[in-house]
């Protein structure tokens, strides 16, 4: 077992297809799932989930990926933060292109500053203990899959007495946009699949408020195509009986109560702030910022960074493809003037956002 | 982002771990998991950090599972 292979094998998506057409069969009305993470929606595309299914089962995008619900306004505080010579810029790959108001990260670097992509943000510290006379500004963002990493790398810089490293965070966490977008009446959402990554942090547990207060099904799921059509039967198996709970379908990952060591780690950096997310506008307790006592790793503290809202790119529609009210289809822009190789909206940057999957993946007409 | 890759530990040195998936080998903290892990055991790396340890009995069992084939008289 190499906890791959054995979840991409075709007979077995076979055989659940056949179980959700049948199980299908017997629904009274159609319905809407929404699978909330981006590397979900990347696996639907690559794996050819979607025409697996019946008319009467659609699946739904939702606005889980970090970098395209991250507001123009961070990208510019990022560009401004790369433009002083002072700094060095470290950033996962993904943020490189991101337009912000004016420019790009990647415009800042061709134009002479200093922006490195690393793999895992401790290399970023490391970066920081190489470079004593600069200051190394690490972009935070994701959900609570990636906040605990970067939360580790400042208990390591401060373990290590290091000054000059700094974090601008703009970390989001999961259940609140949720339980906005299911309120919203216009996507009529009949039950979720949960984000299986975050979920080896925060637990199942964190969605039982949302099934609850909402009545709506929740089902973690795994990012493997047998994992989707699983968690897919399983919200079916939901619906037919009429119940609305939490289940765990990627029970080799995540359990009820999560990652207890992360999330104290979590806890010990950060506490939950007021965020903004592009589309879905500022989101009550949906972020996180750094404690208070920590300020002097915390960018927005030790850097004089512009605080202006930032300027949607016209004719993007990122927000709306964000909550799942529009196709990437539906947007003008789509495969004409936004590709990948010249994305104007962030949903086309990152690769797993729903414009570049259905980009990549051939959805065209 | 949120990508995650299950890697089998072949080292594990203090809180830093080699593990490796189709012979590729990559370092990797367990700050996250603490001593929770073994040489062996299966892990989901993430930007450079475990953050779960699978687990094959949990995943035997989800595969049973998905070879269920319904019947309509099941569903009834």
């Amino acid at each position: 077992m190499n906890y791959q292979d054995e979840f991409r094998d075709r007979a077995l998506v076979a055989i659940m297809a056949d179980n959700i057409r049948k199980m299908a069969a017997r629904l009274k009305k159609p319905v809407n799932f929404m699978e909330v993470c981006g590397t979900h929606t990347m696996s639907i595309y690559q794996y050819g989930i979607r025409s697996l299914l019946p008319e009467n089962v659609r699946l739904v995008s939702g606005p889980g990926c970090p970098v395209c619900v991250t507001p123009v306004g961070y990208v510019d505080k990022a560009i401004a933060a790369a433009a002083d010579p002072a700094n060095i810029v470290a950033t996962f790959g993904d943020m490189l292109r991101v337009p912000g108001s004016q420019s790009s990260l990647m415009s800042a670097r061709a134009g002479g500053a200093d922006v490195r992509i690393v793999y895992s943000p401790l290399d970023a510290v490391t970066l920081a203990a190489e470079h004593p006379q600069r200051r190394v500004v690490f972009l935070g963002v994701g959900f609570e899959t990636t906040a605990p990493t970067i939360a580790a790398t400042i208990l390591e810089a401060s373990r290590r007495g290091l000054s000059n490293y700094c974090v601008l965070a703009s970390h989001k966490t999961m259940p609140v946009p949720m339980e906005i977008l299911t309120a919203d009446p216009d996507l009529g959402l009949s039950g979720y699949l949960c984000p299986a990554h975050v979920s080896t942090v925060i637990g199942g547990k964190a969605y039982q408020p949302l099934a609850e207060k909402y009545g709506i099904p929740c089902v973690v799921t795994g990012f493997e195509p047998a994992d989707v059509m699983q968690g897919i039967e399983m919200l079916l198996a939901q619906q037919l009986a009429g119940e609305s709970k939490v289940e765990i379908q990627y029970r080799r990952a995540v359990s009820w109560e999560g990652n207890p060591k992360a999330l104290a780690i979590m806890a010990r950096v950060f506490v939950p702030c007021d965020a903004e997310w592009r589309g879905l506008g500022i989101l009550p307790g949906s972020g996180l910022a750094i404690r208070p006592e920590l300020a002097v790793f915390d960018a927005e503290k030790v850097l004089n960074l512009p605080d202006t809202p930032g300027v949607e790119q016209p004719g993007c529609r990122c927000g709306e493809v964000l909550k799942g009210k529009l196709s990437p289809l539906d947007c003008p822009l789509f495969a004409t003037v936004c590709t990948p190789e010249a994305p104007v909206g962030a949903c086309m940057v990152s690769s797993e956002g729903t414009c570049a999957a259905a980009f990549k993946y051939g959805e065209r007409s | 982002m949120c990508l995650g890759v299950p890697m089998k530990i072949v080292r594990i040195d203090g809180d830093m771990v080699v593990a490796e998936v189709d012979g590729v080998q990559k370092e990797a903290s367990i700050m996250l998991l603490g001593d929770l892990v073994a040489v062996d055991d299966y892990v989901i790396v993430h930007a450079g950090f475990a953050i779960s340890r699978l687990d094959p009995a949990e995943a035997e069992e989800t595969l049973q599972m998905m070879r269920e084939v319904f019947r309509d008289e099941d569903m009834a």
